[in-house]
C-alpha cells in the first residue's frame, strides 16, 4: 500500500462534500451570510495547518470508521446541524464522487489535477477571506512538494491504494444515474472514446525496425474504442488549466443530490463487514484521531449566531423515511463501544469519546489541544 | 487455477488488504510450488496448497517509511524461484528436488525502481542465450542468463514509463507499458524491433501462449488483444500483427 495517499483521499472527499453543502445550503434558501459563514468554517478547519502537516506524513490510510468519524465533525465545524440520514447521503454521495473520479483518471498522476480542480473550487469559496486563502494555498504548496516528483510507478500504487479503498462499494448517484456513467447495477461505465492520456498515442500502429533503428514496416489495425489525440498538457502550477474535468462541480442549483438506496442491499457484500471484533490497532487510531481532534471545536448554537439544520432530502418526512428505512448493512456505525467485550479498554475508549464532548468551560486538554484552539482564536 | 483477494483476515493484528499481491506456479524440473508475495514477505506452497514450505519476510531496512514495502514478480527459471522486491532486488532462492531446504542463494542487483515482473523461459539450448528478463516501475528491462551464478547480459532502458509486464518467447522480450504501447525486443541485443500503439490506458497484463507464438495484451481501457509474433523469413526480424 501506498503511504501517500491520505492527503488525496482527505482533500477530494472534503472537496465533494463542499460541493454537496453548497448546492444543499442554495437550495434550502440559507441566507447569504449564514452559509458564507458555515463554508469558510469548515474550509478553515478543514486546512488547519497541525492537521495537514499531520495529514501529510507518510502513513497507511485511515479506516473507513475513522475517516467517516473526522467528516462528521467537519460537517459539525459551524453552526450548521446534520441529522444521521443526512450525513450518511452525504457521505455516500462524497465516496462514489470521488471513485468515479480516482476510477476515470487517464493517468494515475491525473488524481493530482482532480485534488487541484477541488482546490480551485474551494478558493472560489473564501474569496474574502485571506486568511483562510493563505492556508489553502500553503497546502497546494504541500502537495506539490509531496507528489510533484512521485514517479508514474508511485502514482500507480496510489491509485491502487485508493480503488481497494473503495472496492465493493455500489451506491447508485442520481446524476451518474441520468448521464448513464453509472448503470443501474452501481457499477461504472469506462468510456472507450475521447482523448488519449498525455503521452499515449492514439491506438492502432503496429511499427517494425531493423537492427540499426530503421523503421521498415508500418500497418494499422482497428482498435475497437473511438480515441483522439491528446488536446494540450495539463498545468500542475498554483494557477492554470487543469484540461481535466473530473473533480469539478458538478452539482447546480437544478441538479439535485439525489441517492437511490432501493435494490442496493444485494450489491454489498463486504463492503460493510467493517471488523467490530475488539482491535487492538482501532485504539491507537482514535487515540490519534481524539489529538488531532482537540483542534476541531464544535461550536455550540447559541448566542448571536443560532444554528440551522441542513437536510440533503428534499423534505423532512423523505428524511425520516430514508433513516428508517436505510439497508442495515449500510449504517455507518462510526463508534461502535458497545461491541467491545473488553471492559478496560471499553472504558478507555469512553473516555476518549468524552473528550469529543462540547463543554463550556475551558478544555483541560493536552497542550497540544490548547495551542490549536488558541491558534483558531487568532484567525 | 488459483484465486487470490484482498480480504480482511480475521486476525486482529492485521488490518489492511495486501497489496502487491501476486501468485504464481512455479513449474520446476521435479516439483511445483505455488509462490505468493506480498508486502509482508515470500511464501511457498506445495502445489495443492497444503503445507507452506517455506516463508522469506522482507527486510524494510532503514526505510524511512516513505516507501511501500512489497515483493512483486515471481519466475522460475531452472531449479530456481526469482521474485522482485520494492528495492529493485531480484531474491534468488535455490529449491531442492523435495522437501522444505529452500536456500536464498542470491541477490541481483540492477534495478533501482521496484520490480514489476518476472519472464522467464527454458534456455534455448545454445549456452550464452537469455533466459529470464526483469522489468520496473521505470520501464527499465533487465536480460538475464540463469546458472548458479545469474549473469546481467544487457540492459533495456526505460522512457519514464512503467513497465507492469513483462514475456519471454523465443529469445524475443515482449513488453507492456503504461502508455498502452506493447513493444517487442531482440532478448540477445536489446534492439528493438516491433512498438505497437496497442491501447489506450495503461496494460494491465500480457500473456503468451508459447506454442502458438500468441500474445494476449490486456489493458484498464477495458480491451483485450491478440497478437501473432512471428520473425520475418527473409530477415529474422520480430514481426507482430493482430488477431483479435
Amino acid at each position: 500500500m501506498s503511504v501517500r495517499t491520505l492527503p488525496l483521499l482527505f482533500l477530494n472527499l472534503g472537496g465533494e462534500m463542499l460541493y454537496i453543502l453548497d448546492q444543499r445550503l442554495r437550495a434550502q434558501n440559507i441566507p447569504g451570510d449564514k452559509a458564507r459563514k458555515v463554508l469558510n468554517d469548515i474550509i478553515s478547519t478543514m486546512f488547519n495547518r497541525k492537521f495537514m502537516e499531520e495529514l501529510f506524513k507518510p502513513q497507511e490510510l485511515y479506516s473507513k470508521k475513522a475517516l467517516r468519524t473526522i467528516y462528521n465533525r467537519l460537517a459539525h465545524a459551524s453552526i450548521m446541524r446534520l441529522n444521521q440520514a443526512s450525513m450518511d447521503k452525504l457521505y455516500d454521495l462524497m465516496t462514489m464522487a470521488f471513485k468515479y473520479q480516482v476510477l476515470l483518471c487517464p493517468r494515475p498522476k491525473d488524481v493530482l489535477l482532480v485534488t487541484f480542480n477541488h482546490l480551485d473550487a474551494i478558493k472560489g469559496f473564501i474569496q474574502d477571506s485571506p486568511t483562510i486563502l493563505q492556508q489553502v494555498d500553503e497546502t497546494f504548496r504541500q502537495l506539490t512538494e509531496t507528489y510533484g516528483t512521485l514517479s508514474a510507478g508511485e502514482f500507480q500504487l496510489i491509485r491502487q491504494t485508493l480503488l481497494i479503498f473503495f472496492q465493493d462499494l455500489h451506491i447508485r448517484v442520481s446524476i451518474f444515474l441520468k448521464d448513464k456513467v453509472q448503470n443501474s447495477n452501481g457499477r461504472f461505465v469506462l468510456p472507450v472514446s475521447g482523448p488519449v492520456p498525455w503521452g499515449t498515442e492514439v491506438p492502432g500502429l503496429i511499427r517494425m525496425f531493423n537492427n540499426k533503428g530503421e523503421e521498415v514496416k508500418k500497418t494499422e489495425f482497428k482498435h475497437g474504442g473511438n480515441y483522439v489525440s491528446a488536446p494540450k498538457e495539463a498545468s500542475f502550477e498554483l494557477y492554470g488549466d487543469r484540461v481535466l474535468k473530473l473533480g469539478t462541480n458538478m452539482y447546480s442549483v437544478n441538479r439535485p443530490v439525489e441517492t437511490h438506496m432501493s435494490g442496493a442491499s444485494k450489491n454489498l457484500t463486504s463492503q460493510t463487514q467493517e471488523n467490530i471484533v475488539p482491535n487492538p490497532l482501532a485504539k491507537e487510531e482514535l487515540n490519534f484521531l481524539a489529538r488531532l481532534m482537540g483542534g476541531m471545536e464544535i461550536k455550540k448554537p447559541s448566542g448571536p449566531e443560532p444554528g440551522f439544520r441542513l437536510n440533503l432530502f428534499t423534505t423532512d418526512e423523505e428524511e425520516e423515511h430514508a433513516a428508517l428505512s436505510r439497508p442495515e448493512e449500510l449504517s455507518y456505525e462510526i463508534i461502535n463501544i458497545q461491541a467491545m467485550q473488553d471492559q478496560q479498554r471499553k472504558e478507555e475508549l469512553a473516555r476518549i469519546m468524552g473528550e469529543f464532548e462540547i463543554t463550556e468551560q475551558p478544555r483541560q486538554s493536552s497542550s497540544k489541544g490548547d495551542d490549536l484552539l488558541a491558534m483558531m482564536d487568532e484567525l | 487455477m488459483v484465486a487470490v483477494d484482498s480480504e480482511r483476515p480475521k486476525d486482529p493484528g492485521v488490518r489492511q488488504g495486501d497489496l502487491g499481491l501476486r501468485v504464481h506456479w512455479c513449474v520446476l524440473p521435479f516439483r511445483v510450488l505455488l509462490v505468493l508475495t506480498s508486502h509482508r514477505g515470500i511464501q511457498m506452497y506445495e502445489s495443492d496448497g497444503s503445507i507452506m514450505v517455506y516463508w522469506h519476510a522482507l527486510d524494510s531496512g532503514d526505510t524511512s517509511s516513505v516507501q511501500a514495502v512489497f515483493a512483486r514478480g515471481i519466475a522460475a527459471s531452472g531449479h530456481f524461484i526469482c521474485v522482485g522486491t520494492w528495492t529493485g532486488r531480484v531474491l534468488v532462492f535455490d529449491i531442492p528436488a523435495k522437501g522444505p531446504n529452500i536456500v536464498l542463494s542470491e541477490e541481483l542487483a540492477g534495478h533501482q525502481t521496484p520490480v514489476t515482473d518476472i519472464a522467464t523461459e527454458p534456455a534455448q539450448g545454445q549456452d550464452s542465450v537469455a533466459d529470464m528478463v526483469t522489468a520496473d516501475d521505470s520501464g527499465l528491462l533487465c536480460v538475464w542468463r540463469s546458472g548458479s551464478e545469474f549473469t546481467l547480459l544487457t540492459r533495456i532502458p526505460g522512457f519514464g514509463i512503467p513497465c507492469p509486464s513483462v514475456q519471454l518467447w523465443q529469445g524475443i522480450i515482449a513488453a507492456g507499458y503504461g502508455n498502452g504501447q506493447v513493444r517487442l525486443y531482440e532478448a540477445t541485443t536489446g534492439t528493438l524491433h516491433v512498438q505497437i500503439n496497442a491501447h489506450a490506458r495503461a496494460i494491465s497484463a500480457l500473456d503468451l501462449a508459447p506454442e502458438a507464438g500468441k500474445l494476449l495484451s490486456a489493458a484498464e481501457d477495458t480491451f483485450v488483444h491478440i497478437w501473432k509474433l512471428s520473425r520475418s523469413p527473409e530477415s529474422g526480424y520480430i514481426e507482430a500483427a493482430l488477431l483479435l
